[in-house]
């Protein structure tokens, strides 16, 4: 392997050719480099996001067509929306209020204590690897068998499916959903909470403050941006979930994402081809949506800092 | 004194309250998946973990798919934007949209598109399951490329390179013996986070019909909860360890970097 290292590299030869690229423009050479990732990210990543894009506007036979999008506003598509972002708005206000809760508590603790350390990696794992496996902690909670099912029933005479099967519709969806709500709100508002200097609070105390004019004209106004951002964060997450859901609800489509799953494993009607590609559009349009106002609230927030 | 101990008191509310929360169902996951016959406890549901070869053929799938996907994000991302920092600054804003676009496209709406394009790749490389690791390795890129880019931005790139070039080492050996061992903490956290999201992933494997860990452990629910759950645990315990360690990688880099 080193014996290659005089051949291949000719310092003499190579170096000025080389400087004088990196000087003005990069040489062909140099962004050649580039090429196998763009490559991979080409057929894998950009190609498919333009099939669907551009699916949505065409019918089965390839023609262009506004069909697929107008039936996104009608029937059962439609209702699919509206309760997957009603799912989304009220399980990221759930998250956003428990979340930031949590957060604080974990803040005003030590820097490396175990609490925090703990906190932390566990909201890592819920927030974004949890998956099938939570609607599974679900089931063994609070499904017909679990263990709070069974406590409730037998000891306290209360049961919870009496008035319906709830846990695998929409308000099962809504509690199952903060289960990753909250711990994503952990970790995306932390940094800002570690942003609070502590000087500012000795400062207000030393000009006679009390810990409401501490929130109220410092604390508050410098985490709400970052608060409505993560806000905004939760509500694009809540609204992609998917595995959770799925791994919960094996009938009906209540959600978006389910009714996506229905166009994919062949519930098909026939013409409707890219109905699946449209309601995908759909989700990234209201997904670019929540990121687009989260980038425009940090940038303004970004002009009032300087 | 009287607002911390207000503080103190709030604070233990807070933690107390929300970690009955969390852990509840954990609790709940370890007495369920105990339960035996006629309310007795027994190990069956654990034993039958590895009894099942559906289920440990799918384990793994799902830690190979782990692997490649580790190896072929760090392949593909290192080289290129360690190149884009040194030689390539216009492609940063390009590279890094790139990267971080699959946060816009929920997975279930890249899967729609991605189900034609695998007829493609199951034509000319078989349907084995390790294909997977082209989406994989989409999926996981957001993560990595903070990660990487993090790890970039603390060292001086630009001095080290033109000290190893002006010594007469080749680009290969200044990636190789500067770059990567300089930052192989970045490195390792975004192995570490990759490998966890592998793991755990269902939406992908499901809908392109390939038999992974998440997707075993729904299929096996439908007949078997006591054994689905008993997975399940041991899938969240395990990705709290990988990310519990993850947590001391991070500190001891802010520790070296504090003694320079």
């Amino acid at each position: 392997m080193t014996a290659v290292a005089p051949v291949a590299t000719t310092p003499g030869g190579s170096t000025p050719a080389k400087r004088g690229g990196a000087a003005g423009r990069p040489s062909v050479a140099a962004w050649l480099v580039a090429v196998p990732f763009l490559a991979f990210v080409g057929i894998f990543l950009v190609y498919p996001t333009v099939l669907v894009l551009f699916g949505a506007f065409q019918d089965s036979n390839g023609a262009l067509t506004l069909g697929n999008l107008t039936t996104l506003f009608t029937g059962v598509v439609f209702d699919a929306f509206v309760r997957s972002i009603e799912l989304s708005a009220l399980t990221a206000v759930i998250g956003a209020i428990f979340g930031a809760l949590l957060t604080w508590a974990v803040a005003v603790g030590k820097q490396e204590g175990m609490v925090r350390r703990v906190v932390v990696a566990a909201s890592g794992v819920l927030a974004q690897f949890g998956g099938v496996p939570l609607a599974f902690a679900f089931l063994a909670t609070i499904g017909f068998e679990g263990l709070v099912t069974k406590y409730l029933r037998d000891n306290v005479g209360i049961d919870i499916f009496a008035g319906s099967a709830w846990l695998f519709e929409l308000p099962g969806l809504t509690l199952v959903y903060t289960f990753f709500q909250i711990p994503l709100m952990v970790i995306v508002f932390l940094p800002a909470l570690d942003g609070l200097r502590p000087q500012w609070r000795e400062a207000n105390a030393s000009l006679g403050g009390t810990s409401w004019t501490y929130w109220r004209h410092v604390g508050g106004p410098i985490l709400t941006p970052p608060f409505l951002g993560a806000l905004l964060l939760l509500f694009a997450n809540a609204f992609s979930a998917y595995a959770t859901a799925a791994a919960l609800v094996s009938q009906g489509s209540p959600i978006v994402p389910l009714q996506i799953r229905g166009f994919l494993t062949g519930e098909v009607v026939l013409g409707q081809e890219n109905l699946g590609k449209a309601l995908g559009l759909g989700m990234v349009i209201v997904v670019s949506i929540a990121m687009g106002v989260n980038v425009l609230l940090q940038r303004r927030v970004a002009k009032w800092v300087r | 004194m009287g607002s911390l101990v207000k503080q103190r008191v709030l604070r233990t509310i807070i933690l107390l309250v929300l970690g009955v929360y969390f852990i509840l169902p954990l609790i709940a996951m370890a007495e369920f998946s105990t339960r035996g016959k006629g309310g007795s406890r027994s190990l069956e549901s654990w034993t039958g973990i590895v009894d099942d070869e559906g289920l440990m053929e799918a384990l793994v799938n799902s830690l190979l798919l782990s692997v490649t996907s580790a190896v072929l994000m760090l392949v593909l991302l290192v080289p290129t934007m360690a190149w884009i920092r040194l030689r390539l600054p216009q492609l940063q804003r390009l590279v890094e949209f790139l990267c971080l676009l699959p946060l816009a496209i929920p997975a279930i709406v890249l899967v729609v598109g991605m189900a034609p394009l695998y007829a493609w790749v199951n034509y000319f490389l078989g349907d084995s399951p390790l294909t997977l690791t082209f989406a994989y390795t989409i999926l996981v890129l957001p993560f990595a490329y903070r990660a990487v880019d993090a790890g970039l931005a603390a060292i001086d790139l630009k001095t080290l390179a033109e000290a190893a070039r002006s010594l007469g080492a080749s680009w290969f050996t200044v990636l190789w013996k500067v770059v990567v061992p300089n930052i192989r903490v970045a490195l390792i956290g975004a192995s570490l986070l990759s490998v966890a999201l592998v793991l755990g992933e269902f939406t992908i494997a499901s809908l392109l019909n390939f038999d992974t860990l998440q997707v075993q452990v729904n299929l096996l629910g439908k007949r078997n909860a006591g054994v689905s759950i008993a997975v399940s645990l041991l899938c969240l315990l395990f990705a709290f360890v990988l990310l519990f360690a993850l947590s001391y990688v991070g500190q001891r880099r802010r520790q070296t970097v504090v003694e320079e």
